[in-house]
């Protein structure tokens, strides 16, 4: 098999996988004329965008698509009959190198179906990241998938050479994975996360206090995990509970959904319908809700329903179930309490912070702060404007965000 | 009216020294005329007249200032192909100085026009930095790589650098419009702009690349719209795989369709499971234990915990100490006593003449119980059902070790040991008796003494927790001989 053929196999079986940043790692570069390559640790760099929406930072294949499991939510389980191929190491270093001097990508994301055995695999997957780094001096992105119950001497190597590293929690609940995978083993995924985020302390730590000699390297970028949603029963509140507990326990730098989506040869045991990609948005909206709006993961669903609305974003929901809050007057509220506004980003606040300092914030002025009014004014108090005191008490407030019925369509 | 000549559409300083000059001298922005030179002919000159710019700036300097935060909006959006960003940005110059706080206003017409014009020139440069595509010149050795590509604004000095960074073991060029630039291996040059036709226009590896592109590419959750926003049509030209875009927006829904549509074919081959691993003969009855703890749900803590943190130590330590529940550390890790209460308690067994490899240790409640924070697990005090729940793994960790003591350290501890809520301060320092000849020692647990906030107090206490430990290594001298 030509590596063409192999390369789109393998793309293929990798592209379930959400993951594709390349920010938040150390700075490097190859001035020093060793080899090639550099980071972009403030923002991550898109080199392009498939018509699915997601962009193409990364290489990201896996080794090989041959798997001992047969998780049934996935395209590789051992008992589908899609293609199998298998990359040489040498093979997805020359590929990883000729595309990156293109400039086509940051660097490599690989993965591995399981194959022999959890060490076995990991260690496949490390000499690719090995050779790279200490044969072709490559200073780019490297984001490898780490074996859960590999050998703790194998994962510290991972993060020697890798950027950053994951292991999909896969799905929310325990119970649907012992259902789904039965292979796979959440005390063994939380296990080595837990690994990871001792050994991500420990480098951060001897960072910290490191003297003359130099920290050893261990993930700059941290870890990250996925959740498929929609391919289990679990309710939004659970997903959030988890991802909360998640963060707090291993530090991730981000949890990824991926809407469960038809798959080739797809299980019988599965929804055959298309993504719930509205979904997956609203949970993407709650989870930045957590982690930069102050947030707690029990307050963003209504616990009369435990799903996040579809219609519209969580954050006016909320609002909209707590309207004794509102409307909050721009010019004096805390930083805390503008968070909570709907409409209002993070940067929009630090603005409306500045500015209200200096001077006093009309409606003309939130076109120019891009705030969208139309959302924001039910809830604000501006130096020429106050929302009707009806206004927030009226049941029909919800419906005046509902988007209105149009026609579907792909909009090209 | 005064006309002001700038050398490039990208020289700052020279905007920089006329506009000091000019603002000195108290010129105001309705009375200036910028334009670039080589395109002086678009205007009717001569009526304008030269400012004299020989003033002496020197002594002026010192009485004005403007914020770095100025002069880098300033340095961006000089680099905006609209032409009146020399005179917009002399009028926010202008207006800075009677009014000092004005780039904090975000709402001031200037400051939001001139803010989104440095944004579009900073979004063009990372687009840039995404965007050039190289193709390969002569192979091998020889090669030579080079790129076409069209900015919209004038950024091509500005991204060249990180091409140099990032690629410095090859030599390369992008060409544009408008000027190119170039790496030898040892520093960037700029020369004038070209035509496209000066550019390549293939490379060996394109035919992979679109490949890639289209396998990445999940035709079940077509989104034409987010792909637009981040890669507008105006760079399709100049990406090789963008030729792919519309044949698999087209080819998308059939795909879905089809996946949708057919059921699952049969696995061709028998399901091959995976051997069952071979367990260790277990060595004794607190291996079994340990192994049979790994899985227990007896009460919801397991949950949200990472692992059961079940005891350490000798099969036979004379010693037991009996701890609350692991930490975040222990729960990480799978072992108890590694973190900060840990090394309390390493310091005080030391400290008291007692090997720790010599001693058990274990929690009352082997599971953390916590509540998530952001990045942090809040630890909470496990409630007595939990302990109760817990309890059995104490009682048989108690009869497989027969220890000859046990030390609750805190009142979790102290509960589960006897079986009833039981007073630190009122028992702790005396030996009492259990059932089997065992004895028991209460004391406080390590966290209690990194929580006082005095460090009188905490000193004091310390060597309380250090002398209820030396009547542990008494009692083990004792044993020993």
């Amino acid at each position: 098999m030509d590596v063409e053929r192999k390369l789109a196999i393998l793309a293929d079986a990798a592209k379930y996988d959400a993951s594709c940043a390349s920010s938040g790692t150390e700075r490097r570069d190859s001035s020093d004329g060793k080899g090639m390559g550099s980071t972009a640790p403030g923002m991550g760099i898109c080199h392009s965008y498939a018509p699915d929406g997601r962009c193409i930072s990364l290489l990201k294949v896996l080794l090989t698509n041959a798997c001992n499991y047969d998780c049934l939510y996935c395209v590789n389980r051992s008992s589908s009959n899609v293609p199998r191929a298998r990359f040489t190491s040498d093979e997805v270093v020359k590929l990883t190198l000729d595309f990156y001097r293109r400039n086509y990508i940051e660097g490599l994301f690989l993965s591995s179906g399981i194959i022999r055995s959890a060490d076995y695999t990991m260690e496949q997957v490390v000499s690719v990241a090995r050779k790279l780094r200490e044969q072709h001096h490559f200073r780019g992105y490297i984001h490898l998938k780490t074996i859960p119950e590999a050998d703790d001497a194998l994962i510290t190597e991972a993060g020697k050479y890798a950027d950053r590293l994951s292991i999909n929690i896969e799905v929310p609940e325990e119970d649907s994975l012992a259902r789904l995978a039965p292979e796979k083993n959440v005390r063994a995924i939380r296990r080595t996360m837990g690994r990871l985020r001792l050994k991500l302390d420990e480098a951060q730590e001897d960072q910290a206090t490191a003297t003359k000699a130099k920290p050893p390297r261990f993930a700059p970028a941290g870890q990250s995990t996925q959740m498929i949603i929609g391919a289990d029963a679990a309710s939004d509140k659970t997903i959030l509970d988890t991802s909360a507990n998640l963060y707090g326990s291993y530090k991730l730098k981000r949890v990824y959904y991926s809407a469960f989506s038809p798959i080739p040869d797809s299980s019988r045991a599965l929804p055959l319908s298309p993504p719930p990609l509205v979904r997956e948005h609203r949970l993407y909206q709650a989870d930045w809700l957590m982690r930069f709006y102050g947030f707690d993961a029990g307050e963003i669903v209504d616990p009369t329903r435990g799903m996040l609305s579809l219609e519209i974003d969580p954050k006016l929901a909320w609002a909209l179930r707590h309207r004794d809050r509102f409307p909050l007057d721009i010019a004096t509220a805390s930083r805390e309490d503008l968070l909570r506004v709907p409409g209002f980003g993070t940067k929009a606040v630090d603005r409306i912070i500045a500015t209200r300092r200096v001077t006093s914030i009309r409606v003309a002025d939130l076109a120019r702060l891009h705030v969208p009014a139309k959302k924001a004014l039910p809830f604000i108090v501006l130096s020429d404007f106050k929302p009707s005191p009806h206004q927030l008490d009226d049941a029909r407030l919800a419906e005046r965000f509902k988007p209105k019925a149009e026609q579907l369509g792909f909009g090209f | 009216m005064h006309l002001i000549t700038l050398d490039s559409q990208t020289d700052f300083e020279g905007w920089r020294t006329a506009a000091r000059s000019l603002v000195l001298h108290e010129v105001k922005p309705t009375d200036v005329t910028w334009i670039v030179r080589g395109d002086e002919s678009e205007l009717f000159a001569p009526a304008a007249e030269a400012l004299p710019l020989e003033t002496p700036l020197g002594t002026f300097q010192a009485t004005f200032n403007v914020s770095a935060k100025f002069v880098e909006l300033a340095q961006s959006a000089i680099l905006h192909r609209d032409p009146e960003r020399f005179a917009m940005l002399y009028r926010l110059l202008w207006r800075l100085r009677g009014h000092h706080h004005l780039l904090e206003v975000a709402t001031d017409p200037d400051v939001a026009l001139l803010t989104v014009m440095a944004k579009a020139v900073r979004r063009d440069e990372h687009k840039m930095h995404a965007f050039v595509r190289f193709r390969e010149v002569g192979r091998e050795q020889k090669a030579h790589y080079v790129a076409w590509f069209e900015p919209e604004h004038h950024i091509v000095e500005l991204a060249a650098p990180f091409f140099a960074r990032r690629f410095a073991d090859m030599p390369w060029s992008i060409l544009t419009p408008d000027a190119c630039a170039h790496w030898d291996g040892h520093a960037v040059s700029i020369t004038p702009g070209v035509g496209k036709a000066e550019a390549p226009t293939e490379d060996r590896l394109e035919e992979t690349w679109r490949r890639y592109y289209a396998s990445i590419f999940n035709p079940a959750r077509l989104k034409v719209k987010a792909m637009q926003s981040e890669m507008p049509k105006k760079y399709w030209r100049n990406l090789p795989e963008a030729s792919l875009i519309k044949p698999l927006i087209a080819g998308a829904e059939r795909l879905t369709g089809a996946m949708i549509a057919n059921a699952a074919t049969e696995p061709h081959k028998s399901q091959k499971r995976p051997e069952p691993s071979m367990k260790h003969e277990t060595s004794g009855d607190i291996a079994t234990l340990r192994e049979e703890a790994a899985d227990c749900r007896a009460c919801p803590l397991w949950k949200d915990a990472t692992q059961t943190v079940f005891g350490e130590g000798p099969p036979h330590a004379r010693i037991m100490l009996v701890g609350e529940q692991p930490g975040d550390k222990e729960d990480l890790a799978g072992k108890p006593f590694v973190g900060p209460a840990g090394q309390m308690l390493d310091r005080a067994l030391q400290e008291a003449g007692i090997d720790r490899t010599k001693v058990y240790v274990t929690n009352a409640v082997k599971h953390f119980k916590f509540v998530p924070r952001g990045k942090i697990r809040l630890h909470q005090k496990p409630a007595t059902p939990e302990i109760k729940a817990c309890r059995q793994w104490y009682e048989r960790e108690l009869a497989a070790i027969k220890p000859a003591l046990v030390v609750a350290m805190g009142a979790t501890a102290a509960q589960s040991v006897f079986g009833k809520i039981t007073p630190i301060n009122k028992n702790r320092g005396q030996l009492i008796e259990l059932e089997h000849g065992i004895q028991a020692l209460v004391t406080v647990h390590p966290s209690y003494l990194l929580r006082l906030p005095d460090p009188d107090a905490r000193a004091l206490e310390y060597q309380r927790f250090v002398d209820d430990l030396r009547i542990v290594a008494a009692m083990l001298k004792k044993h020993a001989a």
